[in-house]
């Protein structure tokens, strides 16, 4: 077995809750959000880690700060070999490049004022791999490359000329163009039509293909997971309830949380459905963490020993862990 | 029939072109029946949807059309009439349920006075509102909350139930989950159903057909503009007829699907200048030279209550 390309241990990031100036002066001790509280996974060279959850759970929160663009409050973040979790802004330079982001919105991740072609040839020039003109003729070819044709054409459009889909190729392109050996796409298909989606996913996978690259692919849509995910991790309020081989998880979900996802999401081939794990209520907010099992207010299978005690993720499988004291089987 | 829809148009005056939004199009809604516009943003479903209840937004205008509500066009009706049709017979929610909410007013202030207007006095007001928070299973305490102390699907809640305050015949509801978690989207799509149950008509926009296939009676799929088929859940799901539909249905991550997503190549077209014919016809395969890209055509009955536009309805099965 290869040592993995990136390894996160036992992560943690707490953002401090602001307080009013009279709990200030009252000494009201500050309260933090803990949006991710300690998390542990590996992402192997050329695999994707399908990163599942909902808004709040902390997902989005544990990209970023998995690429260090929010530092960690605890925890380890080990890359190639290397830990990066205390490398000064200079020490981190080399890895910037490695390490790449896709983001939701390609409404904003795009400067509205600078052509879609200097956009892809920008880091390029920011991290001094090519100068002017080779920089516009690789930018050139991977305009090409994500399908942006005529791409002389494209080179010289501005975001706004674009659609949302459109958008995103150059996103990607732009992430792409520095060959990363990793990159973390959050939501990188949510706000795209579903039509769309899945030629973005193949885009993406070409390039894993390519360049070896490893994902995060962090996603509240299961269903995209199972496209583009060799295992699936599944967050709930800034933890890890269930992690394995996406097959694996979606055929036989062990936490009860993992399952009522499954079930939510509408299907064409299965649109007659099984009977639903009823789950109730919505995700509570990461500063009042409910005790014991975090997802105890909202499980229909919960019992005094949830409420108490913390579910350890245990194995249940071939590569298969889950937190609950109750998994399904 | 509930709703008649006939031959309607919506254009765009903008300043870059007229921008024909929809063309020519007609259906009809029955009584507590839920039907499902599907379509790409740009095809034209929210714009349809927006005309029907006569609030096309600027520089839009309906330049051609019936909209039949009962019997009655509503495009030629005096405001003072329409504003008594619509929040009170026909309701509409939206994606972003602050585009109707007021940041400003608690939640119970709002729907107190949606009733209000409509003649209902206020001490039954209240007592509805609550009723109605609860009917969407909101606890009755949120009556005194503002919309920000809410989340976004709390928040899509309280705008239903502001909708169903008069249990509308008809309940537009333009992709209300589009912003919401897969299992809050769940459970708004239970509440609609519910409505449904009552007698609602539910007439629903969204861009994921796989949100269609569950809980709606009709689906009616919408291209650039047009709509290119309307039928039974089971006939589009089951027995697409135009190519598009078929392209829609495979191009859909699906969990329990076995086998590849296929993406639709291209993109949909520029509706300043709409392609000539099919106007699915560059993104089609099936495409014939000649007759495709020259003649539109027409929308027609090709089996009972399945209605397609295209030249070669279901050509890959022969």
């Amino acid at each position: 077995m290869s040592e993995p390309l990136l390894k996160v241990e036992n992560l943690k990031k707490y953002f401090p809750v602001k307080r009013g100036i009279i709990e200030a002066l009252r000494k009201v001790p500050v309260r933090y959000v803990r949006a991710v509280d300690g998390i542990s996974f590996e992402i192997k060279r050329g695999e994707v880690l399908g990163l599942i959850g909902e808004s709040g759970c902390g997902k989005t929160t544990a990209g970023r700060t998995v690429l260090r663009l929010i530092e960690p409050t605890a925890g380890r973040i080990v890359f190639d070999g290397t830990d990066i979790t205390a490398l000064s802004r200079e020490e981190l330079r080399p890895f910037r490049r490695r390490m790449q982001i896709i983001f939701q919105d390609p409404y904003s991740s795009l400067s509205p004022r600078m052509k879609i072609g200097d956009a892809i040839a920008h880091p390029l020039l920011v991290h001094g791999l090519a100068e002017k003109e080779e920089a516009k003729e690789i930018a050139l070819k991977m305009l090409r490359r994500v399908g942006l044709t005529p791409e002389e054409e494209f080179y010289d459009r501005y975001p706004h000329h674009l659609s949302g889909g459109q958008r995103q190729r150059v996103v990607i392109a732009r992430a792409m163009v520095l060959k990363p050996e990793f990159v973390v796409a959050d939501e990188a298909v949510s706000m795209i039509d579903v039509s769309m989606r899945a030629s973005i996913l193949e885009l993406l996978e070409s390039f894993r293909e390519e360049y070896n690259m490893s994902q995060l692919f962090i996603t509240h849509d299961i269903a995209v997971g199972k496209l583009i995910a060799d295992r699936i991790v599944v967050m709930y309020l800034g933890k890890i309830v269930e992690i394995g081989p996406t097959e694996e998880v979606l055929k036989n979900p062990a936490h009860p949380y993992t399952r009522a996802l499954i079930q939510a999401v509408p299907s064409i081939a299965r649109r007659k459905r099984e009977k639903k794990l009823r789950i109730t209520g919505e995700v509570p907010n990461a500063v009042n963490i409910p005790s014991g099992c975090r997802f105890h207010p909202r499980c229909p299978l919960a019992d005094e020993l949830c409420r108490e005690r913390e579910p350890e993720l245990v194995e249940v499988g071939h590569n298969h862990f889950v937190a609950c004291h109750h998994p399904l089987r | 029939m509930l709703l008649e829809v006939k031959n309607l148009s919506v254009y765009y005056y903008t300043l870059s072109g007229v921008v024909k939004g929809a063309e020519g199009i007609s259906f009809s809604v029955r009584e507590g029946e839920w039907i499902t516009f599907v379509g790409e943003s740009g095809s034209g479903k929210s714009t349809v949807a927006h005309a029907v209840m006569n609030l096309v937004p600027s520089p839009g205008r309906i330049v051609s059309g019936e909209v039949l509500f009962n019997g009655r066009n509503l495009l030629k009706l005096p405001g003072e009439e329409l504003r008594k049709i619509r929040g009170k017979e026909m309701t509409m929610i939206f994606q972003d349920p602050m585009t109707s909410l007021d940041p400003l007013r608690t939640v119970g202030d709002q729907m107190v006075e949606a009733m209000t207007v409509h003649g209902v006095d206020e001490a039954e007001a209240k007592r509805k509102a609550k009723e109605l928070l609860e009917g969407v299973n909101l606890p009755g305490d949120r009556f005194n909350y503002y919309p920000h102390q809410l989340s976004g699907g709390q928040r899509q809640r309280v705008s239903i139930a502001i909708a169903m305050a008069f249990r509308p015949k008809l309940l537009i509801a333009d992709e209300p989950t589009t912003a919401l978690d897969v299992i809050v989207q769940d459970s708004i799509m239970d509440i609609l159903n519910g409505m449904k149950e009552e007698g609602t008509s539910i007439y629903f926009v969204t861009h994921d057909i796989s949100l269609a296939v569950e809980r709606s009676d009709r689906i009616a799929v919408m291209y650039a503009g047009k709509l290119v088929e309307v039928g039974t859940v089971d006939q589009i799901v089951e027995n697409p007829l135009h190519p598009y539909t078929k392209a829609l249905i495979e191009a859909v991550p699906d969990l329990w699907k076995e086998g590849k997503v296929r993406a639709i190549p291209g993109y949909p077209p520029d509706l300043r200048s709409p392609p000539s014919g099919c106007r699915f016809h560059p993104r089609c395969p099936y495409a014939k030279a000649g007759l495709c890209d020259t003649e539109e055509p027409d929308f027609r009955e090709v089996e009972r209550g399945h209605f397609v536009a295209c030249h070669f309805p279901g050509v890959w099965r022969k």
